[in-house]
């Protein structure tokens, strides 16, 4: 596989009280064009940091630690502030959990849409306009044309996130972090925006990071997984590899957490406590404290466990499917 | 249950023709001038529209329905802490409004919300024991000591009490969910009003309070309407649900018969669009038609122009809620035909 996007040993650490917090811990994963990745895990566990990480956008003390950012064969990991920045929004462009991270509430959508585009491409305002309406279009904004005149707060929380995701695909952008966008809407809006996805990586080849706590959108959207627990991937893979035999503790207990037809009136299965702050991590597995087949063994820190696409880190993996 | 007595066979809380309406009364000026043409009345939402439902003692009801169609306005009038437009709030068989004193005063009790935030819910200022005894000491429910009674009801939600004299800012997610229902439980309700109780918390927290609310259903005998915009939850805690779109309640039934054999076009959308753990991609597929504001709802089935099987009937008519099979109703004019 030649990936478009290879990380490699990636670390983003804030300075903390006692020495540094590593919010993403040697994290490893590759993506090719067109390929769906679902990154999972609870708040906390370093996904957005990730994506930030590989935006360039990790907020200062915060800094890349260690490791490979290999774009298209570079690596941002060690490319300018210029580069980055030109990179930005035309080649790999990030959609945020709040659409109001992207849309500045004082401007109308299409001359935000214009200055986005004029920021990379010379083209005249005319042609700008143009391909900002076609552009909202594309994401299923009824009456494109007249909607460029509006204001952010004449639109619904929806339709706000589906113009951040036009903004996003103004530049058709090789490669796309979804930040949990479609969290807070109802799920035919989400249907909706999943839908634009899915076309996008089909038609045009982008490649698609999408970051969530739903294993269930994952479960139909996503190529392949990353499990994140404790700033590390815990398990990666194809998606129904993983989803039918998870190997990993943690990914086997988010799974059978999750609601569903088949649990009514039953007990869910629990994954005990709560997950520790950065700082208080126990050493060895991070997910020690929580695990029901923890044992001496796992006070030594886990390592990778099988190839580069598809990898755990546990010492006493699952063996069996599902039921 | 004997059948001489009304009040043991009445459900424990019914809403007959509940609507809700907000925005502004326009004062005495305003309405002069609007009555010389010289300005337009606030513009007027109707959160709920003449919505009937009932809940029985024991039962977990489910509501679920887009944003904004007014899930929430319901659930703050049947646990009494805002009053209706018009319509009448029948607790255990009474009119809510003409209950006074005492016995006003124990329905007001015997309601509890826990609401959709948990950190808007609790005072920043107030220790969880202070939090967890405010409402009891305020109504002398406490005949021994604070400490113990808090305790007891700190244990019951999962809170260890060892933390009960921290802030709430200084617990996570799920521990602020388990001490807003710690606070709940303390005045003794018999009726939950939960509004998107686990939406904020991560899936295995998430599992540990549906849990919680299930073990505390059977030990209290406590009775729920379960607000989510999660049909997975809504499929896992419920017996019954009700479907909402715009202020309307559009169909109720049994859990397993809502998802067996939905009846209601908008209902059918709205499970076609579950996304279920399941190996395999799938299609996602885009909203047909435009979304309506519930500032100007469409006249008619509020659902028509996103209703592919629509006639002319449904841009002016509202469809009646009305029984399609035992337990089982729906307000859609295709049942009208199917009957014929
Ligand atoms: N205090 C209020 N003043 C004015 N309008 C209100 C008020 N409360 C609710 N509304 C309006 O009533 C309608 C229903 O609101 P409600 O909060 O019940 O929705 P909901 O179904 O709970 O939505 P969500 O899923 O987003 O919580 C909305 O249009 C809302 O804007
Ligand atoms: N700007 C920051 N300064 C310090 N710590 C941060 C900052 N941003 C994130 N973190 C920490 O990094 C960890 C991972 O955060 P994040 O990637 O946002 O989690 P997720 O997106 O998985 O919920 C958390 O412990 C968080 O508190
Ligand atoms: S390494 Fe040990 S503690 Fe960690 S997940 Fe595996 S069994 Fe559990
Ligand atoms: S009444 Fe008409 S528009 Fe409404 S749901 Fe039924 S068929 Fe569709
Ligand atoms: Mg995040
Ligand atoms: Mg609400």
């Amino acid at each position: 596989m030649t990936a478009l996007l290879d990380v490699r040993g990636l670390v983003t650490a804030f300075p903390g009280p006692e020495g540094d917090l590593r919010a993403v811990d040697e994290v490893s994963f590759q993506l090719a064009r067109g390929e769906v990745l679902g990154l999972v895990g609870e708040s906390g566990s370093g996904k957005s940091v990730t994506g930030f990480s590989i935006m360039g956008l990790v907020d200062p003390p915060g800094r890349v630690a260690a490791g490979q950012i290999l774009f298209d064969g570079a690596d941002l990991a060690q490319a300018d502030a210029d580069t980055r920045r030109s990179l930005r929004g035309r080649r790999i462009a990030m959609v945020f959990q709040d659409p109001m991270m992207t849309l500045n509430p004082v401007l109308r959508i299409g001359t935000q849409m214009t200055e986005a585009l004029h920021a990379h491409v010379q083209i005249s305002r005319q042609e700008a306009r143009a391909r900002a309406r076609d552009a909202l279009g594309l994401v299923g904004i009824p009456s494109p044309e007249e909607r460029l005149d509006g204001y952010p707060h004449e639109f619904s929380g929806g339709m706000r996130q589906r113009v951040a995701i036009a903004i996003a695909l103004l530049h058709r952008p090789d490669l796309i972090i979804a930040d949990e966008p479609t969290t807070a809407l109802d799920v035919t809006i989400q249907a909706q925006i999943l839908s634009e996805f899915q076309k996008l990586t089909e038609e045009q080849g982008t490649a698609v990071i999408w970051i969530t706590h739903d294993l269930a959108i994952v479960s139909g959207l996503a190529d392949r997984i990353a499990v994140m627990y404790g700033g590390r991937i815990v398990e990666t893979g194809g998606i129904e590899e993983v989803l039918r035999a998870p190997r990993h503790p943690y990914t086997r207990g988010l799974i059978r957490s999750v609601p569903s037809e088949n649990t009514r009136g039953t007990r869910l299965a629990q994954i005990p406590g709560v997950t520790p702050s950065l700082g208080r991590m126990p050493a060895g597995c991070a997910f020690r404290s929580r695990c029901g087949r923890a044992d001496a063994a796992c006070a030594a820190r886990p390592g990778r466990f099988g190839s580069l696409g598809a990898y755990h880190r546990c010492f006493h993996p699952h063996e069996e499917t599902l039921a | 249950m004997s059948m001489t007595d009304p009040a043991a066979a009445a459900p424990l809380l019914e809403l007959r023709q509940v609507s809700r309406r907000f925005g502004s009364a326009p004062d005495l000026a305003q309405r002069l001038a609007m009555a010389i043409g010289a300005a337009k009345p606030a513009p007027v939402v109707h959160a709920l529209d003449a919505v009937d439902l009932s809940i029985r003692k024991g039962e977990v009801l489910g509501l679920v329905g887009e944003s904004g169609c007014g899930k929430s306005t319901l659930g703050r009038i049947a646990a009494g802490i805002l009053p209706p437009s018009e319509g009448a709030v029948l607790w255990k068989g009474e009119d809510r409004r003409k209950l006074k004193g005492r016995r006003l005063k124990e329905a007001d009790l015997a309601a509890q919300m826990i609401f959709q935030n948990p950190m808007a819910a609790l005072n920043p200022r107030m220790s969880v024991e202070a939090l967890v005894a405010e409402a009891p000491q305020i109504h002398g429910m406490i005949a021994g000591a604070r400490g113990a009674y808090v305790d007891g009801y700190l244990r019951k939600a999962g809170f260890d009490p060892a933390m009960k004299r921290r802030l709430p800012h200084q617990f996570s997610g799920g521990q602020r969910a388990r001490v807003n229902i710690a606070r709940a439980l303390a005045v003794q309700p018999d009726f939950l009003v939960c509004d998107e109780s686990v939406a904020a918390l991560d899936v295995s927290i998430q599992a540990q309070i549906l849990n919680l609310f299930m073990d505390l259903r059977e030990a209290l005998d406590l009775t729920y309407l379960f607000v989510s915009h999660d049909l997975g939850v809504v499929e896992h805690i419920s017996d019954r649900v009700a479907i909402m779109y715009l202020g309307r309640v559009v169909e109720e039934a049994p859990v397993e018969e809502v998802f067996a054999r939905p009846n209601h076009p908008y209902t059918r959308q709205l499970l076609a669009e579950v996304p279920r753990i399941r190996p395999g991609k799938r299609r996602f597929s885009a909203v047909k038609g435009e979304l309506p504001s519930p500032l100007d709802p469409p006249p008619g089935c509020h659902f028509h122009p996103r209703c592919p099987l629509a006639t002319a009937r449904c841009r002016s008519e509202v469809p009646v809620i009305r029984e399609v099979a035992p337990g089982h109703r729906a307000a859609c004019h295709l049942n009208d035909a199917r009957a014929a």
